[in-house]
């Protein structure tokens, strides 16, 4: 927990600050709409902690957010009956893309890097090839619910949001999560004593996969079809995780720091908004920040492994 | 080519080290050390693991700075601070894992960091000619100067070592086991390369576990203990049997816990004819509450049978029975657990918490967790704090973890691969008293080590390896020199 | 010696056979090339054209100039065994810096070129020293880096902006013979940066940095400076670049380099080429195949006019099945 407590504690003062500059921030209905605009990037970024700390790279998300989208909107077709086969069959395609990536990955032996890039390619494509260009089709209004609607006061995306957090938490509590942490941390030990390194890491693509089709369905409800909608997603899940002082590399960081992570920059954001700076230098600030907490984090915690003596 | 008398007396050193002391993290590891080296002979450092030989080289080689005492090259007083500043002072080490790039070329590497230029540019015609002449005068005719490293069998690569010190002009050169991983004929070919540096005028120190080798080249012999120094002799005044009394030979015997009064019970894994790449031929049964001992040489297969056996590293010959296990994960789930020689690499999450890392098998396997605390105590982890990260602790402790590790699945069969390696006194009688409580247990226990005293002290009978085959077996009271003989071949 | 040895001959010709030798990791791209390029001709010649017609030769190597600058600058950092996710944005800052200097005059054009040239080491210069200094994994150094760079352009500039002289646009446009002058730049980069690799004692040090960094460090090697310089000159090559794109377009442009997606397609031209993007292997012949195997693709999926987005689905799989195949031999070999 020790690597985890910077974030919270830089998330707790940007949200005093937005508080301060805008006094109704705090109240419930302001709150949950910041939390409802930050979830699906924080589900991303959940599910991209679980392949950062198994060791690898998930650099495929934001194109399969993209590609979820334009399917729902092509197979849907504004039709209200085909909503929910279709949200299945989104599940499945994330899923299945995890799955690929992560037998890509631990059997061919390609660096996740290269796998999630080729796939990242290969979707990008294929999803308009199949649209012929341009998103066609539309979401009908029971799909776009779950990213817009609410639930009495309670947007229906933040209650995806904490039953996706749960289950997260409680994936990385049992004994799946420990391993995969082993995993991350020295897989030449985690396999000598009996984990199979393979299985538990294309798991972690996997839901990472399912993360980039739940995120595609709050988003796709949010912001609407376009072909723009997934683009840099993956750098900014990665972000997140990395603020949340998960370790490129694996083996070390937690979950939950991971999702604060994500809501520290979308509090940046909405705190940038706020004082006037524009849209524009969101990103450079975005920049500055994210490599000043790695360095900070870096310079914090000595080289554990090289430290020991002969 | 013994050394004459009269060049031992002590003139025309190159090198003298006196007074070396150096201590790691307040464990003493050498005590007043003194070492000669002089032009054209070689000089062997013989000990048993953990006498210090290790560390008494690495501060030749400027890797760690001493504590106290002085090194002399040429009769002036050198200190090192940075491994280069050895290597320009003429100190060149092979060491046992060689620090070659796999990508280059032979040539790119001998130079590396000293390319010639001309004009501004390598000439990489005079890297190869130098390369090519130096490997000649080295007798090395296999390979040349453009042949890739990773291309080379390890015999070849140490002449490329061996290459690279004397393009740095070094005039002592010390080799750190360098016959371990090399085939008999190999070391044939290394013997011949000694003599040529030595013709040289080049001062070799010669660090082996392997006696016929080292009265075959040896002109001096210094024998260390217990990080400090027993003698140093003529080799020619010495023979075997000597030698090996004085590196074995202990004031304080260590206290071991008494052996099963029981016989052993039911055989609970054997192998018949059981074979590898690196093992050959190997019949072994292990029994329920036995402790087998495994004594080697370095390169004779102890760690390959465990992890043969364990299913890491399988055979693909021969029979064993109840099962042979194809990967890690196999034997496991057939009740097997292996202590790895190496912790750090390959038993431990360095990472994670003391709780994460003695679960990790129970985990992995999805068995019922135990309690945490009880285990903990029952290794004797002190302080037993699950929270602790794991590489915050000392060698003993990260040991005792590893063992917990594997208890939690209540294996039939525990490898054991230098279990007390790094390991503090306190925490080895310990890890000794635990092992023989497993035992007791109905454990099966397969122990390698190579200490002598440990082995012998804790085995029900010792099995002796040696070029991946069983050289022999010796009842529990043989003695060490007994075990040696076998394990050398003499 | 008591017995005469058997060890592996391995073969001690000398010259260009050797090179082309198994060891040599560009050799699996040629022959790729090679066969793609038989089969593109087939194609052609099926659909009733010419591949090797002057007009789509020049067409290949337009098109490969730029990515294939980018990726040389890339391939160095790898070789390091670091990474650079900068260049695209850096491409179109560079393309913007250049034609607004110009701003349509002959005689600004040395003031642009040295202006992105300064422009560009500076960038390199950060990376390679938050990277070192810093110690922040590359990943993400260059990620923010591109992060900053993109707040810059998104702040100052909507669209295009500048101008480039016409004299400027010979550049983009010209040809001498069959080769466009572009070509001829990338081939001279391309040039200098084999010189590097393999005749200066940088070179031979990115190798030993990639490679393994501690026998680097322990043969006296000063590893940070090696991983600063690579940065520095794989920025300068983006920059380099974005004068190509300028001179191509007539202007700047703000998203000519993330159009062009150069950040992951140099990556993914590097390794194609047989470059470990763990560093110490590889080298530039290699990038070369790469980026030419994706531009003969491209000019296949033309000629056929295949839908734009096939290809890079069929980038996506020819990126991951090499590296699988290449995998592969590793292991066996």
């Amino acid at each position: 927990m020790r690597r985890a407590l910077p974030i919270f504690v830089v998330l707790a003062g940007l949200l005093v600050a937005i508080a301060i500059a805008n006094p109704y921030f705090l109240e419930p209905p302001a709150f949950l709409a910041f939390v409802k605009r930050a979830a699906p990037l924080v589900i991303l970024a959940a599910g991209q902690y679980f392949v950062i700390v198994s060791g690898e790279f998930d650099l495929s998300v934001g194109s399969l957010v993209t590609a979820e989208v334009v399917i729902a909107a092509r197979l849907i077709d504004g039709s209200a009956a085909a909503t929910w086969p279709v949200l299945g069959l989104l599940i499945v395609v994330g899923a299945l893309i995890g799955l690929v990536n992560g037998i890509v990955t631990t059997l061919l032996r390609v660096p996740s890097f290269i796998t999630t890039l080729g796939t990242l390619l290969i979707l990008s494509g294929a999803v308009f090839l199949w649209t012929g260009g341009a998103p066609r089709g539309a979401l009908s209004p029971q799909f776009r619910e779950l990213g817009r609607g609410s639930l009495g006061p309670v947007p229906w995306s933040v209650l995806i949001l904490v039953a996706v957090a749960a289950a997260a938490i409680y994936a990385m509590r049992a004994g799946f999560g420990h391993t995969l942490v082993a995993t991350g941390d020295n897989d030449r030990a985690a396999a000598l004593s009996g984990v199979r390194v393979a299985r538990v890491r294309t798991a972690a693509f996997m839901i990472s996969g399912l993360s980039a089709a739940v995120a595609a369905i709050l988003l796709g409800g949010f912001a609407g079809v376009s072909a723009q909608v997934g683009q840099g997603l993956e750098f900014q899940a990665i972000t997140a995780v990395v603020l949340g002082g998960v370790a490129l590399g694996g083996g070390r960081g937690s979950v939950v720091a991971a999702m604060a992570g994500a809501f520290t920059l979308e509090a940046l954001f909405t705190l940038l908004n706020l004082y006037g700076i524009s849209g524009a230098l969101e990103p450079a600030v975005q920049g500055v920040i994210i490599i000043a907490a790695v360095a900070l984090g870096a310079v914090n915690l000595p080289r554990s492994r090289a430290a020991a003596a002969p | 080519m013994p050394g004459t008398a009269g060049r031992l007396d002590g003139w025309g050193h190159v090198l003298k080290m006196t007074g070396i002391g150096k201590s790691f993290l307040g464990v003493r590891v050498l005590t007043g050390v003194d070492l000669e080296a002089s032009a054209g002979q070689v000089h062997a450092v013989v000990g048993e693991n953990g006498a210090g030989k290790s560390t008494l080289m690495k501060i030749l080689a400027g890797v760690h700075a001493p504590d106290e005492g002085k090194i002399e090259i040429d009769g002036r007083s050198v200190a090192f601070h940075h491994p280069v500043e050895a290597q320009r002072a003429g100190v060149a080490i092979i060491y046992q894992e060689l620090t070659l790039l796999p990508e280059r070329t032979v040539a790119e590497n001998v130079f590396l960091g000293r390319e010639p230029v001309r004009r501004g540019l390598v000439d990489r015609a005079a890297m190869e000619s130098a390369t090519g002449e130096l490997l000649s005068s080295l007798g090395e005719e296999s390979f040349g100067p453009r042949d890739l490293v990773r291309r080379l069998s390890v015999a070849q690569q140490q002449v490329v070592e061996i290459a690279k010190a004397l393009s740095l002009n070094a005039r002592i050169v010390v080799m750190d086991e360098p016959t371990a991983a090399l085939a008999d004929h190999e070391v044939e070919l290394l013997y011949t390369l000694v003599r040529r540096l030595t013709g040289r005028g080049i001062a070799v120190l010669y660090i082996s576990h392997r006696l016929r080798e080292i009265f075959e080249l040896a002109d001096r012999i210094t024998v260390l203990k217990d990080g400090a120094r027993v003698t140093t002799a003529a080799a020619s005044s010495l023979d075997t049997a000597t030698l090996i009394r004085l590196m074995v030979g202990r004031e304080l015997d260590s206290y071991y816990p008494p052996r099963a009064t029981e016989p052993p019970g039911e055989v609970v894994l054997s192998v018949r004819g059981g074979g590898n790449a690196r093992l050959h031929g190997i019949d072994l049964d292990l029994r329920a509450g036995e402790i087998v001992g495994v004594a080697g040489l370095q390169g004779s297969g102890r760690t390959e049978l465990a992890k043969a056996l364990f299913g890491a590293e399988p055979f693909t010959s021969g029979e064993m029975t109840p099962c042979r296990p194809r990967s890690a994960r196999a034997g496991v789930a057939a009740g097997i657990g292996l202590v790895t020689e190496d912790r750090k690499a390959e038993g431990l999450l360095l990472n994670q918490r003391v709780r994460d890392n003695a679960l990790l098998v129970a985990r992995a396997v999805r068995r019922r967790q135990p309690g945490i605390e009880r285990l903990l105590e029952r290794v004797r982890l002190n302080p037993p704090r699950p929270a602790q990260e794991v590489r915050l602790l000392s060698g003993g402790n990260q040991q005792k973890v590893v063992l917990a590790k594997w208890m939690t699945v209540a294996p039939r069969v525990l490898l054991f691969d230098e279990p007390t390696r790094g390991v503090d006194v306190g925490a080895k009688a310990a890890i000794h008293e635990l092992m023989r409580e497993l035992a007791g247990d109905g454990v099966a226990i397969l122990m390698i080590s190579s200490e002598l005293p440990e082995l012998l002290g804790m085995s029900d009978r010792v099995v002796v390896l040696r070029d991946g085959r069983i050289a022999g077996e010796l009842p529990a009271g043989a003695t060490e020199e007994a075990v040696m003989h076998l394990a050398a071949g003499s | 010696m008591t017995q005469p040895l058997k060890l592996r001959r391995v073969p001690a010709g000398n010259s260009f056979l050797r090179r082309l030798s198994a060891d040599r990791p560009a050799r699996a791209v040629y022959v790729a090339l090679a066969l793609l390029i038989v089969l593109g001709w087939l194609l052609f010649a099926l659909d009733g054209g010419r591949f090797l017609s002057q007009e789509n030769i020049v067409g290949i190597q337009q098109r490969s100039a730029a990515l294939g600058i980018v990726a040389i600058g890339q391939t160095l950092v790898i070789l390091a065994g670091s990474l650079d996710l900068s260049v695209a944005y850096l491409i179109s800052l560079t393309s913007l810096v250049a034609a607004e200097i110009m701003a349509g005059a002959d005689a600004n054009v040395p003031a642009a070129v040295a202006a992105v040239l300064a422009v560009s080491a500076l960038t390199g210069l950060v990376n390679g020293l938050i990277v070192t200094r810093l110690r922040v994994h590359a990943f993400i150094a260059t990620l923010g880096v591109a992060l900053i760079i993109r707040g810059a352009l998104d702040e100052r500039y909507d669209g295009p902006a500048g101008g480039v002289p016409e004299s400027f646009q010979h550049l983009g446009y010209d040809r001498v013979g069959p080769f466009p002058v572009s070509a001829l730049l990338w081939a001279a980069v391309g040039a200098c940066a084999w010189l590097l690799l393999s005749r200066t004692r940088l070179g031979y040090r990115i190798y030993a940095v990639g490679g393994d960094a501690e026998v680097a460090r322990l043969s006296g090697v000063r590893t940070e400076r090696v991983v600063v310089a690579v940065h520095v000159l794989c920025s300068v090559c983006a920059g380099i670049a974005g004068l190509l794109l300028a001179s191509r377009l007539g202007a700047g442009a703000p998203t000519v380099g993330t159009d062009g997606g150069y950040d992951l397609e140099s990556i993914a031209a590097v390794v194609l080429g047989g470059t470990a993007l763990a560093g110490g292997r590889g080298g530039v012949a290699g990038t070369v195949g790469g980026v030419l195997l994706l531009a003969v693709l491209d000019s296949i999926f033309n000629q056929l006019e295949v839908n734009s987005f096939a290809k890079d689905v069929v980038r996506g799989v020819v990126l991951v099945a090499a590296l699988a195949i290449h995998a592969r031999r590793r292991r066996t070999a």
